[in-house]
């Protein structure tokens, strides 16, 4: 069966097919080839069957058909789901159901979508491989060997897999784009404020955002536009505005900031190649964004410091792992928090916790968020005179599971995709060419709420790739 | 020992409990009496991927209160995070504010005057979730475990710290009682709740250490805690040994402070903005709409009855900082009492018969028409002001009115000259050496006057019998021959 696309699925739905059978078939070939990838981890047989047969009879009695009718969604398993066990990728959340459904979800459902079940991640998505989960990593579709990107490796690889056609994954600091990129998807981190956070279990609340993950362009702007919207349980939620589009042709600006240090001869090649190709149908230039070269220590920074404030909750007493009590409260939550956590998490919340100590905080997470405003500015004096900025989604092409072993290392492959969390802009991540046979992806980014820039200049690279 | 000055700084935390909700969810705001964990949700249990969202009322009665403080308020405020494991957070950090590292609170600056007119400044004003309650099963000490009860959690608490104005433990007092007069007036907290007004305090001595005492449960145990504070540091200091930088607890129990942790063992709480909410921003327009709809606060109350009514300040002062007294004296003036007869009563007697009786002000059988009636029969001459007195008592426990006491008891004043004549004629006849030394002694005419009213049981016109007794002694000293 070759997977069509969410939109040509939806009107075979809407126009007939039975729901249940297309996700029965959905259920049957995640049950045969999933073992392999790891991309689920709880597939939700039950209620994504019984959401099938009640759309089935919605159409029959001639009720309205939502915009996502019939279609399943993999949904990262940090998003919460009401009735189905939301994980984090933690074994501190192994047990968590939560009572409720995050508005994404809400939003999903009323447009007639199916969770059809919850994706692998690093956990609590600190990670870019997916290697960090409780239950496992998950592989590259494209390769079994290598890793599918993270920390929404799960969504990427379901999508890659044709389990689900669309999915849901989150961005903190490129968990859309890097699994995008490394499974040949598309994924959107969108413009920070577009997409309600109520349901995200939070890794670092003032950088992330939920973003649609798709085979194409096309079936992402679908998912994007269910679930975009001002949303009152959402605090830093904003009231939604749309950049106009010129008329005249795009221009791109590329920062020569993009291709330091790090990035892979290879993925530079492959890049600067398609941009070079791009450069007949749009105005392509080199530009500079000085800031750039700090972003990456600024991310860990201000990501890890929220993170450690984040997770304090984790105690084990109202909900998640309970291990042995100890003599005193302290003792216990020391017990459940050493027992419920990773290595990586543990080694963020130790970091976020230091960069926030008096006597560190100027030196660190105030310096951070000064560093911070130098990009936004950077950025919004580079969209003056450019419509989209471009660049590699990843420094490296996908490595294999194991490979890369010191976590420095790791944070180094979040260097191109930072910038647009700290700048609160949105960011896509597009499938541009293959290089020693494994999938590079083009990122472009766009001013604040210039998402439908990014999917116009998003079908270019279809055409051209 | 010489007399060492002493600085006084208190830290209130009023809950908002005329709130419906909490602070940033839809859960009731009123806890009490409600069984333990029913009043929550995903965002007050800090249940993963749920966010807070800040109740705009809540910053109105904080701009309210900010207004009635004179304080400051600020054009754009901000959460902060303080971070701390402890049971009764449900997500280790209290969403709160902060003034400094980039933090705004709602308000800063400010005064207060207590009575005798002393100005005690605000030093800041700010916004905070109030954390759960723990509970124990018997004692603390042998309760094998710790309850919690999370109704509580999130509940929109105003935290008030001043500045160390305050000179001794009763001017302490006498702030609290102001600010719960202004809170309450202004309908956002009501400090007769238990828990709903609670207090921390610091203290030095001599401009020496500050030492800071926690768990005050009401405005008595403040002034307690206090003066046993002040004793202990004047012992420590007489035997020149340093006072430590320490935080205390107080033990409502023994009525002793006891060491808590040293400052050295202070938490550090890593205060960061609270990434999931927005800065508020506060235009003049939404505070200038909240000082249009104030009400007329304790202060300018007082001046009022000043004015209006000519009242004593001490009067004018205790009655204005009391919300329940201020409407009982405007309900007794509105009836057609005298408004300074009224206050004396209200100042006086009616307030330590009340307290006498364990009744609150706002009991009903503590109505308007009685005081107003008592007052009239006073100036009718009807009664006296000593029978007044234990008409007054008896209405307020039995609920009968006073006119009706009066009556029922017969105790309307003898103004019968003819009657009285009598028993001052009897009473000299008992004392005739009393009546040699009246002659050259004022205490003795009083002496006798007390007699008659005795004989009378209190009824007897005070100022006729005077009149009388004075006549008949004139009488004896003028050798009038006895008739």
């Amino acid at each position: 069966m070759l997977p069509r696309s969410a939109i040509e699925t939806r009107e075979e739905l809407a126009g007939g097919a039975s729901v249940e059978e297309y996700v029965l078939s959905l259920l049957e070939r995640i049950r045969r080839e999933d073992p392999k990838i790891n991309s689920f981890i709880t597939i939700c047989d039950g209620p994504a069957i019984e959401a099938a047969k009640a759309l089935d009879r919605k159409r029959r009695e001639g009720g309205k058909l939502g915009p996502l009718f019939g279609l399943a969604v993999a949904v990262k398993d940090n998003i919460c789901t009401k009735g189905v066990r939301t994980t984090c990728g933690s074994r501190m959340l192994e047990g968590f159901v939560p009572p409720y459904d995050a508005t994404v979800i809400r939003r999903l459902k009323g447009a007639d979508a199916i969770v059809i079940g919850k994706t692998n991640m690093d956990e609590f998505a600190m990670g870019s491989s997916t290697e960090n989960s409780y239950f496992g990593p998950t592989r590259n579709p494209l390769d079994p060997e290598r890793v599918a990107g993270g920390s929404s490796g799960g969504s990427a690889a379901a999508v890659a897999s044709a389990f689900a056609p669309l999915a849901l994954g989150s961005d903190t600091g490129g968990s859309v784009r890097c699994p995008a990129s490394f499974c040949s998807i598309v994924g959107l981190k969108p413009t920070y404020g577009t997409v309600s956070r109520y349901g995200l279990i939070s890794y670092a609340n003032s950088l992330e955002q939920i973003g649609p993950m798709a085979s194409n362009i096309g079936d992402c702007e679908l998912l994007f536009d269910v679930i975009r919207g001002y949303d009152p349980r959402d605090n830093t939620s904003l009231p939604q505005k749309r950049v106009e589009i010129g008329e005249g042709g795009l221009r791109i600006g590329v920062p020569k900031e993009f291709f330091m240090e790090g990035v892979q001869e290879a993925v530079e090649k492959c890049v600067r190649d398609f941009l070079d190709k791009m450069g007949s149908l749009v105005e392509v230039e080199e530009i500079s964004l000085p800031s750039l070269a700090y972003a990456l220590p600024t991310y860990y920074i201000i990501a890890m410091s929220e993170a450690s404030s984040n997770l304090a909750r984790y105690d084990g007493i109202r909900y998640g792992l309970r291990g042995e009590d100890g003599s005193d409260w302290n003792e216990t939550y020391c017990n459940n928090r050493g027992m419920g956590f990773g290595q990586e998490v543990k080694r963020r919340i130790i970091l976020g916790t230091y960069a926030l100590s008096a006597g560190y905080r100027n030196r660190y997470y105030i310096r951070a968020q000064k560093i911070r405003t130098l990009i936004r500015e950077d950025f919004e004096r580079a969209f003056k005179e450019f419509d989209l900025i471009a660049g590699p989604t990843m420094p490296v092409l996908p490595f294999r599971i194991g490979e890369k072993l010191d976590p420095v290392e790791v944070y180094m492959c979040d260097i191109e995709t930072v910038p647009a969390n700290l700048a609160g802009i949105p960011a896509i991540s597009v499938p541009c060419g293959m290089s020693q046979g494994l999938p590079v992806g083009l990122q472009l980014m766009a001013p604040p709420f210039g998402e439908e820039l990014l999917f116009r200049a998003g079908r270019i690279v279809e055409e051209l790739a | 020992m010489a007399e060492v000055p002493i600085r006084i700084g208190l830290e209130i935390h009023c809950q908002l409990t005329n709130l419906r909700t909490k602070l940033f969810c839809g859960c009731p705001a009123d806890y009490r009496g409600s069984p333990p964990n029913t009043h929550i949700c995903p965002i007050c249990m800090g249940l993963p991927g749920s966010l807070p969202s800040p109740n705009k009322k809540a910053i109105e009665d904080g701009v309210a209160v900010a207004i009635a403080l004179n304080s400051e308020i600020s054009k754009r405020m901000t959460f902060f995070r303080k971070n701390y494991f402890y049971p009764d957070l449900p997500k280790n950090f209290q969403i709160s504010q902060y003034d400094g590292g980039g933090g705004v609170p709602l308000a800063r600056g400010g005064y207060l005057h207590i009575e005798g007119g002393k100005r005690i400044r605000i030093r800041r004003i700010q916004i905070e979730e109030d954390p759960a309650k723990l509970a124990y099963e018997g004692t603390i000490d042998d309760s094998t475990a710790t309850l919690v009860d999370n109704n509580r959690a999130g509940v929109a608490l105003l935290e008030i710290v001043t500045e160390p104005d305050m000179e001794d433990p009763k001017e302490a007092r006498a702030f609290l009682e102001k600010l719960r007069g202004i809170l309450e007036c202004l309908g956002v907290s009501n400090g007769e709740l238990e828990g709903a007004m609670r207090c921390d305090a610091n203290i030095s001595l001599g401009g020496g250490t500050r030492v800071e005492i926690k768990n005050i449960s009401s405005f008595k145990e403040v002034e307690r805690a206090l003066t046993f504070e002040i004793t202990r540091q004047r012992q420590l200091l007489a035997r020149d040994i340093e006072v430590r930088r320490e935080t205390r607890h107080w033990d409502d129990v023994r009525r002793i402070t006891v060491s808590l942790r040293a400052k050295e063992e202070e938490e550090d709480y890593r205060y960061f903005p609270e990434p999931d909410i927005v800065p508020i921003e506060i235009s003049e327009d939404f505070i200038e709409g909240i000082r249009k709809r104030l009400p007329e606060l304790p202060d300018q109350r007082r001046e009022r009855y000043i004015r209006q009514f000519g009242l004593q300040e001490h009067n004018a002062e205790l009655i204005s900082s009391d919300n329940a007294l201020s409407k009982l004296f405007e309900e007794c003036v509105r009836m057609g009492g005298d408004p300074i007869e009224v206050s004396n009563w209200l100042v006086g007697d009616l307030i330590s018969f009340t307290r006498e009786l364990g009744m609150e002000l706002t009991d009903p059988r503590v109505s308007p028409s009685k005081i107003v009636e008592l007052v009239k029969l006073i100036r009718s001459g009807s009664i006296s002001t000593k029978i007044a007195k234990e008409v007054l008592m008896e209405s307020l426990r039995s609920d009968e009115s006073p006119e009706d006491i009066v009556k029922r008891r017969g105790l309307l004043k003898i103004s019968d000259e003819a009657l009285l004549r009598d028993v001052v004629e009897e009473v000299f006849t008992e004392n005739e050496k009393a009546v040699r030394e009246a002659l050259h002694d004022e205490d003795v005419v009083n002496f006798l006057i007390g007699q008659v009213m005795r004989k009378t049981k209190g009824k007897a016109d005070p100022n006729l019998t005077y009149e009388i007794v004075k006549g008949s002694l004139e009488r004896i000293k003028g050798g009038a021959p006895d008739s």
